[in-house]
């Protein structure tokens, strides 16, 4: 029931990873039949694992907004310009001067899509939805749509908010619809 | 700006689908032999090599290096281009803007992907990694579906569309796509196969979508100089019009049309000589970027083949089959044809290249009366847009 693509993915990794030591076992090489054509491919015997490290000292304040409940972006201070993911420099006009403004939580949704097939590393979450609404200030923000999607319709108004996403237990903004 | 006129003189793309039964060299060498072959040149002639390649999916980093040495191209200078799923027509800019600049009289644009030497998970991964990674993967997970379908929602609901409608587009792509033997899907579908096929990203079902595929293409290219002395057939580029969207989707204004598709529109035809109020009368064939069905009716609209709001009508009156006033994707486009990324820009283009020399034939072979064909390619989700307008003739003609 609460079989996640995870499962199956790690399932099918299992599988192959087994035939493959068999193979290796019996006839000494990594070399397995394609399974849609039957050619035969090299099993790489090597793996390579990605997790990324990315500052955000120069975007620290918004992060810190999160802990108080707040979605902050930054407004250029010469041509008023807003940003959103929020940036420390303009780049309308070349300022550097930027100040921290909090969003207004209400927005409206101007689309949403429902991700039924996942990323690798999404895989262990059920069916997801994904929108964009424009804020008051004029900008838009992307994030994740709670509730069930059928209810959702484009125009409709959806409510920003703060949340502990689960099961990585972070903090991260997403919209809920305003009844 | 006065350059000089650049033609291409051979072309071709492999079979694209399932090829585990070559490697990255072997799958480009089918594709590079023929469009030598066709170029009738000594490959020690090619000054330069541009390989276009996004990789990360499979497992030489250096394409450039290991397809210059298999091809036989060493020790020319070569580089290797990304522009997502418009490196393959990035990579033909740059050589016929090599060429242009008179830096070289004849240089390649090959590209080449290998998707299916990573399980297929991973490559959802990788593509959707393929907008902005922190603000809009990281913590949202989006696929390259999902992208696309935040466009087909939007578009749906303003202009009334439905998701059958949308499965029309797929049912014209494979229907050329079995009339291509170079295609990676080879069978003929209707609506209601398309309706039953299971959701990748609401609204988009496994049939909207372009599948994972292995291929090669390559062009060569060569100066107008190069071209008369050597007297080869040759169809000539009238005009590149590149733009850049931008990175975070939220960051855009309106998801019923991609602007950077549009801003290259309008510059391909400037420098073409096409009016942009009518380029249907100007152009016979085009191959536009149908990642998802949803792009096609976009691209429909970018180009101005329809009004806004219209792109679905065009199709569904027949004009875009090889009937109609503006065929598009003959060959069965990246959605039946199928979508071997860094290679899809040269694919269009060495279709096109003998759609205009009459040398498709067959079923797919579409009239060519004013002699001019387009090329639509689109990187990412309207991250990167590249149009290439290709001729029999030197001038578009009155
Ligand atoms: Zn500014």
């Amino acid at each position: 029931m609460n079989k996640t693509q995870r499962d199956e993915i790690e399932a099918a990794l299992k599988q192959a990873e087994a035939f493959v030591k068999e193979v290796k076992g019996s006839v000494g090489l990594p070399i397995v039949p394609d399974a849609k054509t039957g050619a035969a491919t090299w099993y790489d015997q090597r793996e390579l694992r990605l997790k990324y490290t990315v500052s955000v000292e120069k975007t620290r304040r918004f992060f810190e907004g999160l802990a108080d409940g707040r979605i902050m972006a930054t407004r250029c201070r010469r041509c008023g310009e807003l940003y959103f993911p929020p940036q420390d420099f303009c780049s309308r006009c070349g300022s550097e001067d930027v100040e921290w403004i909090e969003l207004s939580d209400v927005g409206q949704l101007l689309t949403f899509t429902v991700i039924n097939v996942k990323p690798m590393s999404f895989s262990h979450y059920q069916d997801y939805t994904v929108g964009i609404a424009r804020m008051p200030e004029g900008i838009n923000v992307l994030a994740w749509v709670d509730g069930d999607p059928k209810k959702l319709r484009v125009g409709m108004k959806v409510k920003l908010k703060v949340v502990r996403r689960q099961p990585e237990n972070y903090l991260i903004y997403e919209f809920e619809p305003v009844e | 700006m006065s350059s000089r006129r650049v033609g291409i003189i051979g072309a071709a793309y492999s079979k694209f689908g399932d090829r585990q039964d070559v490697n990255l060299a072997e799958l480009t060498w089918e594709a590079f032999r023929e469009a030598l072959q066709e170029a009738s040149i000594d490959k020690d002639e090619i000054e330069f090599t541009v390989v276009s390649n996004v990789g990360a999916w499979s497992s030489e980093p250096l394409p450039a290096v290991v397809v210059s040495e298999a091809m036989g191209l060493r020790p020319k200078g070569s580089v290797r281009v990304e522009a997502a799923c418009a490196s393959g027509s990035a990579a033909v800019k740059l050589a016929h803007d090599i060429i242009a600049a008179g830096q070289a009289e004849v240089a390649t644009a090959i590209g080449v992907e290998k998707m299916k030497e990573s399980p297929t998970p991973l490559v959802v991964e990788f593509i959707g990694r393929a907008g902005n990674y922190m603000w809009e993967f990281e913590n949202f997970g989006l696929t390259f579906p999902g992208y696309y379908a935040l466009y087909a929602t939007a578009y749906m609901a303003k202009y009334g569309v439905k998701e059958e409608d949308l499965c029309e587009v797929a049912v014209k792509n494979h229907y050329y796509a079995a009339r291509n033997e170079r295609a990676q899907f080879r069978n003929e579908i209707n609506v209601e196969r398309c309706m039953r096929s299971p959701y990748i990203a609401w609204p988009l079902k496994l049939y909207d979508c372009s599948p994972i595929t292995d291929g090669a293409a390559a062009v060569i290219l060569a100066s107008e100089d190069y071209i008369r002395k050597h007297g080869r057939e040759a169809t000539w580029i009238l005009g590149i019009g590149s733009a850049t969207g931008t990175s975070n989707m939220s960051k855009r204004q309106d998801f019923t049309s991609l602007d950077a598709s549009v801003v290259a529109t309008r510059s391909a035809y400037s420098k073409a000589g096409i009016d942009p109020g009518n380029p249907v009368k100007s152009i016979d064939v085009a191959e536009v970027h149908d990642c998802f069905t949803i792009a096609e009716i976009l691209a429909y609209e970018d180009l101005g083949f329809a009004k806004r709001g219209e792109g679905l009508k065009l199709l569904k009156e027949g004009e875009t089959y090889k009937e109609g006033s503006i065929p598009v994707n003959l060959s069965g486009g990246l959605k039946a044809k199928g979508h071997p990324i860094g290679a899809t820009g040269q694919s269009m283009i060495a279709e096109l290249h003998h759609q205009l020399l009459g040398k498709v034939g067959g079923e797919r072979q579409a009239d060519i009366r004013r002699g001019v064909a387009l090329a639509h390619n689109v990187g990412g989700t309207g991250h990167y847009a590249y149009v290439t307008v290709l001729s029999l003739h030197k001038e578009v003609e009155a």
